[in-house]
C-alpha cells in the first residue's frame, strides 16, 4: 500500500533552489546509438581498480566479462557492446584532477551481438541471498547515486540487523532527471529490485522516499504497488529541499534516525540504495544481465535537445550531445553530474562511466563563472544551511591557515560536501574547495605517516641486524683467541702431538719392515 | 607586632602554594614521549642524510640539542619544517634547501641489464630495499624505497635511475583555493 | 570541445557583501532621520565627515598594505562603520575629534589586524571609548533634543560649531546643551534623589527621556527590518534586550527609588542601537547559535552592571568591547552538536 504521509522529521538547513527539471523531462528515454570507439575506465568505482582480464587485438561480445574485481572492494567490466580490444591503456577520463587512468578501449564492430547470460533468476526469494550478492557481483553493480559503492560489498550485512531498506529516490540536485525518467518508464524495474534487495538483507519493510516535485513518477510507483498489492513496501513523499537525497539526511527524513558521526546506516538498521541500483539489480537477477550502460541525463541550454539517454558505458560525452542535437551557441561550461556536486570537465571527450548521472552542458547565465572571493564576515548563513550542522565558517578559516587538526576537531569528515554553505556564502568564498583541499591534504599526510612509519621500521632492523652481525663477528673473533690463548694450559700443542704420533707411526712401521728383511735373509 | 603577623601571613601562604603547586607538578605530571621521540615521528625517515646527519634519528638528537635548526629536511619539506615548528614552539623558518624540497618524490630502479652484483647498493640501503646477493641480480623493492638516493653513488656502473613516483586520479590532491582578488598586488586587479 | 573549469558548487545563491551593508545602512536611516530632527544637522555632518574619511583612509591603508583597494572599499563596510560610530558621537563634536575617531576606527582597529574579517574588536565601538576616554568632556556635551530647548540649530551655525568650535556658539551654549538622560539619571542617583523625585522632570517622557525615546524606536524599527531581512539573527538583540529588561527589572523590584524602570535602560543611551546594529556585528561578535545567545546575555548584563556602579553614563560601547573579548571563548564552548554525534562536541 502506498503512503503519502506528511514526514514528522526535518533536517537542519538546506537551500530551496530552482529545480530546472523541466528542460529534460520532457520525452521518454532514448537509447543511445553506440559509438565508433568506447573507453571503460577500469576503475568507475570505489575499492581497488578492476583487472583486465582481456588481450589486445581479442574479440568480445556484449556482457562479456572483460575485466575482475581484483578484490573484495572491486567490481567487474563488462563489453557494453561487442567489437575488438584495441587498447588497454591510460586515457583521459572524467576526474576533477584531469589525471589519466588505465582504461580499455573497445572498438565497437556495430553488431551489438550479446554473449550468453547466465540464468534468470526469478525464484529470487528461494535463494540464499549470498547466492544473489554473487549475482550482484559478477554483475559489477555499484552504487548508481553517484557513491559507486560495490552492492555486493554493500548488501553483505554480515548478519546485521536491517530494519528497513531505504530506497532513493530523491534526486534532490537541480537539473538531473534520469532517476525521475527510469521511475516513470520502468516502475516495474524499480519495484523488482526493492524486492530483491529486500530478501537479500531481510529488511522488515522497504520505504521509498521520492520529493514532492515528481507527481509523475510519484503516480507511476503508487500505481505498480498498488497493481501488486505489497505489504510491506511503502512510497514516503518528502518535501523538496537540497540536499534532502543525502543518505544520511533522507534517513533521518524518513525514520528520524541519525546515522552516526563515523558510523554506517547499518549502525542504526538501515541500507539505503539508489532507485537506479534497484532497477540494476533487477535486470542482473531476473534478466541476467550484467551493468553496461545506465541512464544519463544531458541537459542545460548549451545542448539544442536536453533528455534522458541509455548510454553504454564507456561512451565519449561528445557523441551524446550529437545525438541531442549538438551543442548550442550558449555552450559554455560541462558540468558531470548536479550543479551542486558535480564537477567541472574541461572537455568533452571523456567517457561516460557507471557513476554519470548527468552531464550539464551550461550557457553562462545557468552556470556564471565564479565571482571573486572576498573575506570572510563570520556572518553565519553558512550556519543556517548546513545538513551536517557543523560550523563552515570554522572549518574554512582553520582550512585556510592548514591547521588540519582543527579541521578534524570541527568534524570536516561528516561534511558530505553538498555545497549549501558555498551557495549562500556572501563573500563567494569556495568553501568546499578549502574542505576537499584539507581532506585529500589529510589523507596525503596520513599515507606519508604510515610510509614514514614503516621506513623507520625498516632502518631500525637494518641497524639491528648490522648490530647483530658486528656482534656475532666479534664473538667469533673473541672465541678464536680464546681458544688461541687457551692452549698453553692444556701442555701438549695438539698439531705437534699429532706431527709426533704420525712419525712414532712412520717409525713403527719402518722398524716393523726392518725386522721383516732380517728374518728372511 | 602588624609587620610581623603580615610577614607571618604571607609567607605560610606562599608555603602552602608552594606545597599545593609542587603536589600539582607531581601527581598531573604528562607522561610525554622524549622530545627526541616526538620529532623523530615528524622526520619522513627517508634516511638520505642530505640534513648533514646520519639519518633521521641523529638529526632528530641535534634539533632536540639545538645544535641544528629545523629547516634542513628537503624530503620533509615546507609541511615537515611547519609540523617541527609547533611541536618545538618555534617560528617557521624559511628551508635551507628549496630546491632539493621540490624535488619529486622518487624511486630508485636499477636497469638490470647493467648490473654486476657487487652488493655495494645493498650494503648502502638504509631500510634494506634492495633485493640480491653477490653475482646474483640485484632488485629495488619499489614499495620500500624511500628515494634517499644513498645507492646511487656507490653503484659502480652508474645502473641506478630515480624514477619520480606518478601521482594517479587516487593520490591526487585538491590545490590549495587560488586567486583572490583581494590579495592581489596593485595593478593586477 | 573544451571549457572552462571551476570547483563545485557551480551555482551561487545572489547575497553579497555589499548587499548586507546596504541593507544595514538602509536601516539605519529611519533612525538618522529621528535623531536629525531632534538634534539637528550635526549629526549628519558627522556622518558625512566620519564616511568620507573612512573611505578614503581604507583606500590609503590597501594601498600601503599593496592591496588592490576598490573590491574592499566598494563593499560599503567602512561606510557602516563610520556612520555607526557618527551616530554614536554628540552632534556638535569638534570636527578634528570626529576625523581622529574614524581613523582609529579604520586604520588600528580593522586595517591593522587585517582589514574586513578579522577585526578581533568592533571598530566603531573602539573608536567611541579611544574618544570617550581621551576627551571625555567634548563627548559628554549633548544638545538637547528640540522638543526640550524648543529650538533646533540652523545649519550654518551647527558647521560653525563643528568646524570653528563650540566658542562660536558661547552665548546660546547652556540653553542647548545638556546632559543626555543617563547622565542626568546618575547624577540624580549620585545625589541620592528618589526615583519618583527624578521623575518628575521635565526631560522624561513616557518611557525614556522625551526625544531619545523616539530615536530608540526608529532604530527599533530598522533593526527588526533587518531581522526580517535575515540580515542579522534575533538571537543577539533579543538576548541583550531580554537580559538588560530583566536584570534591570530585577534591581528595580527590589528598590523602586534607586533603580530606575527597566524600560528606562532599554529606551537610553545607545542599548537599542546597540543591541540590533552595533552587537550584532558579525565579525567581532560569537558565530554559534547559543554562544549568540550567551553573547547577546551578557552584554546586557554588562550594560546594567556598568550604567549602575561604573564610571561612564553609557556603557553600550564597554560592555560589547568586553564582550568582544570573550566571544572566541564563548564559541569554542557552545559548538552545535554535529548531525549523527551523540553528545556536545566540546573540546
Amino acid at each position: 500500500m502506498a503512503e503519502h504521509a506528511k514526514p514528522a522529521w526535518d533536517f537542519h538547513g538546506g537551500l530551496h533552489i530552482e529545480d530546472h527539471k523541466e528542460k529534460s523531462l520532457g520525452a521518454p528515454v532514448r537509447e543511445a546509438a553506440v559509438a565508433p570507439r568506447l573507453r571503460i575506465p577500469l576503475q568507475q568505482h570505489i575499492g581497488n581498480a578492476a583487472e583486465p582480464i582481456v588481450q589486445v587485438g581479442e574479440q568480445v561480445l556484449k556482457g562479456q566479462l572483460i575485466a575482475r574485481a581484483s578484490d573484495y572492494v572491486s567490481a567487474n567490466l563488462h563489453a557494453p557492446t561487442s567489437g575488438t580490444v584495441v587498447e588497454i591503456a591510460e586515457q583521459p577520463i572524467a576526474h576533477p584532477s584531469g589525471l589519466p587512468s588505465d582504461c580499455i578501449v573497445l572498438e565497437s564492430d556495430g553488431d551489438d551481438r550479446w554473449i550468453e547470460l547466465p540464468e534468470p533468476l526469478a525464484d529470487y526469494a528461494r535463494l540464499d541471498p549470498a547466492d544473489l550478492r554473487e549475482r550482484l557481483r559478477w554483475a559489477g553493480i555499484v552504487g548508481l547515486g553517484g557513491a559507486v559503492f560495490p552492492t555486493s560489498v554493500k548488501t553483505n550485512t554480515t548478519g546485521r540487523v536491517v530494519d528497513t531498506l531505504i530506497i532513493n529516490a530523491a534526486e534532490c540536485e537541480p537539473y538531473i532527471t534520469c532517476d525521475d525518467r527510469l521511475m516513470q518508464d520502468q516502475p516495474g524495474d524499480v519495484i523488482d529490485g526493492a524486492l530483491i534487495l529486500q530478501h537479500i538483507v531481510a529488511a522488515d519493510q522497504v520505504l521509498i522516499g521520492i520529493e514532492d516535485n515528481k507527481p509523475r513518477a510519484i503516480a507511476a510507483l503508487r500505481a505498480e504497488i498498488e497493481a501488486r498489492g505489497i505489504a510491506n513496501l511503502s512510497l514516503r513523499v518528502v518535501p523538496t529541499k537540497y540536499p534532502s537525497g543525502g543518505e544520511k539526511q533522507l534517513i533521518y527524513l524518513l525514520t528520524g534516525l541519525e546515522v552516526p558521526s563515523r558510523g554506517l546506516p547499518l549502525d542504526v538498521g538501515i541500507l539505503c540504495q539508489n532507485v537506479a541500483t534497484t532497477a540494476a539489480v533487477a535486470d542482473a537477477v531476473l534478466r541476467g544481465r550484467p551493468l553496461i550502460s545506465r541512464i544519463v541525463t544531458l541537459t542545460g541550454n548549451g545542448v539544442a535537445a536536453p533528455g534522458n539517454l541509455r548510454v553504454p558505458i564507456g561512451t565519449p560525452i561528445q557523441s551524446l550531445v550529437e545525438q541531442m542535437g549538438g551543442y548550442t551557441a550558449q555552450a559554455h561550461r560541462l558540468i558531470m553530474g548536479g550543479p551542486m556536486m558535480g564537477f567541472a570537465l574541461p572537455s568533452d571527450d571523456l567517457p561516460v562511466v557507471k557513476g554519470s548521472n548527468c552531464f550539464i552542458v551550461a550557457s553562462e547565465d545557468e552556470i556564471p563563472d565564479p565571482a571573486p572571493a572576498s573575506p570572510c564576515i563570520r556572518c553565519g548563513e553558512c550556519v543556517k544551511v548546513c545538513p551536517a550542522r557543523l560550523l563552515p565558517q570554522q572549518l574554512y578559516w582553520y582550512a585556510r591557515s592548514r591547521d588540519f587538526d582543527k579541521t578534524q576537531d570541527q568534524h570536516l569528515f561528516d561534511c558530505i560536501e553538498c555545497g549549501c554553505c558555498a551557495y549562500v556564502c556572501p563573500a563567494s568564498i569556495p568553501l568546499v574547495h578549502y574542505y576537499r583541499f584539507a581532506k585529500t591534504e589529510i589523507w596525503a599526510g596520513e599515507r606519508e605517516r604510515q610510509k614514514s612509519d614503516h621506513a623507520r621500521r625498516r632502518h631500525e632492523f637494518h641497524d639491528a641486524r648490522l648490530k647483530r652481525q658486528e656482534a656475532e663477528r666479534q664473538a667469533r673473533l673473541r672465541k678464536k683467541k680464546e681458544a688461541l690463548r687457551d692452549k698453553p694450559a692444556t701442555g701438549k700443542d695438539p698439531k705437534k702431538a699429532a706431527i709426533e704420533a704420525a712419525m712414532k707411526r712412520v717409525a713403527d712401521k719402518k722398524a716393523a719392515q726392518n725386522q721383516e728383511q732380517e728374518k728372511e735373509t | 607586632m602588624g609587620v610581623l603577623s603580615a610577614i607571618l601571613t604571607l609567607t605560610l601562604l606562599a608555603a602552602v602554594f608552594g606545597l599545593l603547586l609542587g603536589y600539582a607538578a607531581v601527581r598531573f605530571r604528562v607522561e610525554g614521549d622524549p622530545i627526541v621521540d616526538q620529532i623523530d615521528a615528524l622526520l619522513p625517515q627517508t634516511q638520505c642524510g642530505q640534513c648533514g646527519y646520519a639519518g633521521c634519528r641523529p638529526y632528530a638528537e641535534a634539533i632536540a640539542s639545538g645544535e641544528a635548526d629545523i629547516n634542513l629536511c628537503p624530503p620533509g619539506g615546507e609541511a615537515g619544517m611547519t609540523a617541527l615548528a609547533d611541536l618545538l614552539g618555534r617560528d617557521p623558518v624559511p628551508l635551507e634547501d628549496e630546491e632539493a624540497a621540490a624535488k619529486p618524490k622518487s624511486v630508485a630502479f636499477i636497469r638490470e641489464k647493467e648490473c654486476i652484483g657487487c652488493t655495494l647498493c645493498i650494503q648502502a640501503c638504509p631500510v634494506d630495499a634492495i633485493l640480491g646477493a653477490a653475482k646474483q641480480m640485484h632488485s629495488v623493492i619499489a614499495d620500500e624505497c624511500t628515494g634517499c638516493e644513498l645507492c646511487l653513488p656507490p653503484c659502480p656502473v652508474e645502473c641506478i635511475d630515480m624514477i619520480p613516483i606518478r601521482e594517479t586520479p587516487e593520490t591526487w590532491r585538491w590545490p590549495y583555493p587560488a586567486h583572490n582578488p583581494w590579495l592581489e598586488e596593485r595593478g593586477n586587479g | 570541445m573544451q571549457f572552462p573549469v571551476a570547483s563545485s558548487p557551480h551555482l551561487q545563491g545572489n547575497n553579497n557583501i555589499r548587499l548586507v551593508m546596504a541593507q544595514v545602512l538602509l536601516a539605519l536611516i529611519p533612525g538618522t532621520a529621528a535623531l536629525w530632527w531632534y538634534f539637528g544637522w550635526g549629526v549628519l555632518i558627522n556622518i558625512a565627515l566620519a564616511g568620507l574619511t573612512a573611505v578614503a583612509l581604507e583606500w590609503l591603508a590597501l594601498r600601503m598594505r599593496g592591496r588592490n583597494p576598490w573590491p574592499a572599499v566598494s563593499d560599503l563596510s567602512a561606510v557602516v562603520t563610520a556612520w555607526l560610530l557618527a551616530l554614536a558621537l554628540p552632534p556638535l563634536l569638534p570636527w578634528w575629534q570626529t576625523v581622529l575617531g574614524t581613523a582609529f576606527a579604520i586604520l588600528v582597529v580593522k586595517q591593522l589586524f587585517g582589514g574586513l574579517g578579522y577585526n578581533p574588536f568592533n571598530p566603531a565601538m573602539a573608536a567611541y571609548a579611544f574618544l570617550l576616554i581621551s576627551f571625555p568632556a567634548d563627548m559628554t556635551h549633548w544638545l538637547l533634543p528640540s522638543v526640550l530647548s524648543g529650538e533646533t540649530l540652523p545649519l550654518e551655525q551647527t558647521w560653525q560649531a563643528i568646524f570653528q568650535g563650540s566658542a562660536t556658539l558661547a552665548p546660546h551654549w547652556d540653553a542647548l546643551t545638556g546632559a543626555t538622560p543617563l547622565d542626568h539619571m546618575r547624577t540624580e542617583l549620585s545625589q541620592n534623589h528618589m526615583i519618583s523625585e527624578i521623575r518628575q522632570s521635565p526631560v522624561w517622557g513616557d518611557f525614556g527621556g522625551r526625544g531619545w525615546e523616539w530615536v530608540g524606536n526608529w532604530f527599533l524599527l530598522g533593526g527588526l527590518f533587518l531581522i526580517w531581512r535575515g540580515v542579522i539573527s534575533w538571537r543577539i538583540p533579543f538576548s541583550m534586550l531580554a537580559s538588560l529588561l530583566l536584570i534591570a527589572g530585577l534591581f528595580w523590584a527590589i528598590d523602586p527609588e534607586t533603580h530606575p524602570f527597566p524600560a528606562f535602560h532599554l529606551f537610553s543611551g545607545a542599548a537599542i542601537l546597540g543591541a540590533f546594529f552595533i552587537a550584532t556585528d558579525p565579525v567581532s561578535a560569537s558565530t554559534t547559535p547559543r554562544g549568540q545567545l550567551i553573547y547577546g546575555a551578557l552584554i546586557g548584563v554588562l550594560v546594567f552592571v556598568i550604567r549602575t556602579w561604573g564610571g561612564y553614563p553609557d556603557a553600550v560601547a564597554f560592555a560589547v568591547l568586553l564582550m568582544n573579548m570573550a566571544a572566541p571563548t564563548i564559541d569554542y564552548y557552545t559548538q552545535p552538536r554535529v548531525f549523527g554525534a551523540r553528545k556536545e562536541v566540546n573540546d
